[in-house]
């Protein structure tokens, strides 16, 4: 495997996945922004109309903070975790090397997610918030969530070959935490004794980051960066590891 | 030098590898319970030189695909040891990966990239590949437009060019019409005289005598036969003359 382009491949892959999914679309790229919209005003019209909320005073602009991390978090990783099965005849007929496959979804998922934050910027202008230096975190935190997502991917793509079961986990795990990351309610509103669990959650803190950053215009404590670096090189560390130990057999399993 | 080299080398397929988790660890793992088990290839052993040719024959089922995976590093061997100097490109099932919403440039180059060429190699041989397909004027259609031949013109063509030191066939010199087909032997004897190793796995005796001056004969996972082309299809064929006799 020595001397294989990675990175023509993967950019190849990236861009075949995006290609794929918009051609022969008449809205094409749209649908990327058609999807968090449609979830904002719902869950907009639900948390000011039928059960009133008072976490924040521009509620949509709020949930779409979370929408659009947790956006990318769930289809990236459900979409990661068929990549090797989606790709079977590949694994098996031609030699190269196979983490591509989940990076490269994830990253083309990436793509999707890069144009859903434009939407999210666009309306937390709109509404009346400026520019701050702290943006510049936004980058970073976002990065370490694709990291993340990555490494996840590596571990379930892998498992899945094996236990077919692991997708319907996955997206089990997504329903959950469409609920316990803090989409529609703040971090403020969680009582004392979970927080800690919370931390721990790199989507919830990712979702809680960019609220500080694009909402109140403040610095993401160091303590909560650290630990979503942590834990998002740790699962990238993991699922490398997982990948690693398993990727002889794909040809015979799948 | 040798291209490839196996020694003793045996696969074990399990009969049910992609069982419920709860059979397979419950019931396998913690009563022990023997695992059904075949062997796809039993202690085969040869060697290839670098530059030879040879060819594969057997019935459905002997281990043919199981010994091109080897080769090409799909899989691995259970016991023994496989040997490959230099790189593979297995033109085993032509186009895996090619999509019908994508036009036949993006399928070329996404094809070319996942057998390991960059940008500047496929830029360097993007020309040949598409003059040796003879797509012309659909090389911008989306491939769903393509004949089946076309598609696995393009397939050929791109694998072909990606010039590798051992090349792997499974079954796909039947492609194309006469002219495409001549295109491609004189394509493969350009290699050989550049030092390209070739294994071919076909039923089509033709082929593998212009092809090949040495063939292996495999049966039920084992080698019944290796030696000149001409001996052991000979061989090869007087016992399938038997077999239908029966």
């Amino acid at each position: 495997m020595r001397g294989f382009r990675y990175g023509f491949l993967l950019a190849n892959l990236i861009l075949r996945d995006f290609k794929i999914r918009y051609r022969n679309m008449s809205l094409g790229i749209f649908w990327s922004l058609l999807n968090p919209l449609v979830l904002m005003g719902v869950l907009t019209f639900i948390f000011t109309r039928i059960f009133p909320n008072p976490c924040h005073r521009h509620f949509g602009v709020f949930v779409l903070c979370g929408l659009v991390p947790f956006n990318f978090f769930a289809l990236a990783w459900v979409s990661g975790t068929t990549s090797l099965f989606n790709n079977a005849t590949l694994i098996k007929r031609v030699r190269f090397p196979r983490e591509v496959l989940p990076v490269a979804v994830v990253l083309a998922n990436g793509i999707h997610f890069l144009i859903q934050i434009g939407l999210l910027i666009g309306f937390v202008l709109a509404t009346g918030y400026g520019v701050n230096r702290q943006w510049l975190w936004l980058p970073f935190v976002l990065g370490l969530e694709v990291v993340f997502v990555c490494g996840l991917s590596l571990a379930s793509s892998a498992l899945d070959v094996f236990f077919r079961d692991v997708r319907y986990v996955v997206e089990s795990a997504n329903t959950v935490l469409f609920w316990l990351v803090p989409i529609f309610y703040s971090f403020a509103i969680i009582p004392e004794q979970y927080r800690t669990i919370y931390q721990f959650n790199p989507v919830a803190a990712v979702v809680l980051a960019c609220r500080l950053i694009l909402l109140e215009g403040r610095r993401p404590p160091f303590s909560l960066l650290w630990k979503l670096a942590f834990v998002s090189l740790l699962a990238l560390g993991l699922g490398l590891a997982v990948f690693a130990r398993s990727k002889r057999k794909f040809a015979d399993h799948l | 030098m040798a291209a490839i080299e196996f020694r003793n080398v045996s696969k074990i397929y399990h009969r049910h590898p992609s069982r419920p988790f709860f059979h397979r660890y419950l019931l396998e793992k913690w009563r022990r319970a023997p695992k059904e088990r075949f062997y796809a290839l039993r202690d085969v052993s040869f060697r290839l030189e670098r530059g030879e040719a040879v060819g594969v024959v057997g019935a459905n089922g002997a281990g043919k695909s199981t010994l091109l995976s080897l080769i090409a590093g799909l899989s691995f061997p259970d016991q023994g040891e496989v040997r490959v100097e230099g790189r593979t490109a297995g033109l085993l099932e032509l186009g895996s990966g090619f999509h019908p919403d994508l036009t036949g440039r993006e399928n070329l180059t996404v094809y070319a990239a996942l057998l390991g060429l960059d940008a500047r190699q496929l830029r360097e041989r993007f020309e040949r590949m598409v003059e040796f397909a003879g797509i012309g004027e659909f090389l911008d259609e989306p491939l769903r437009t393509y004949s089946s031949g076309m598609v696995l013109r393009l397939a050929f063509s791109v694998a072909i060019h990606v010039e590798a030191d051992i090349m792997l066939f499974d079954e796909v010199l039947a492609v194309g019409d006469q002219a495409f087909q001549a295109a491609c032997f004189e394509k493969i004897f350009e290699l050989r005289r550049r030092g390209a190793t070739f294994v071919c796995v076909s039923h089509a005796p033709e082929i593998l005598k212009r092809l090949c001056e040495r063939a292996l004969w495999l049966e039920g996972g084992q080698v019944v036969r290796d030696g000149p082309t001409g001996q052991v299809l000979e061989a090869y064929q007087s016992f399938l003359a038997v077999k239908a006799a029966d």
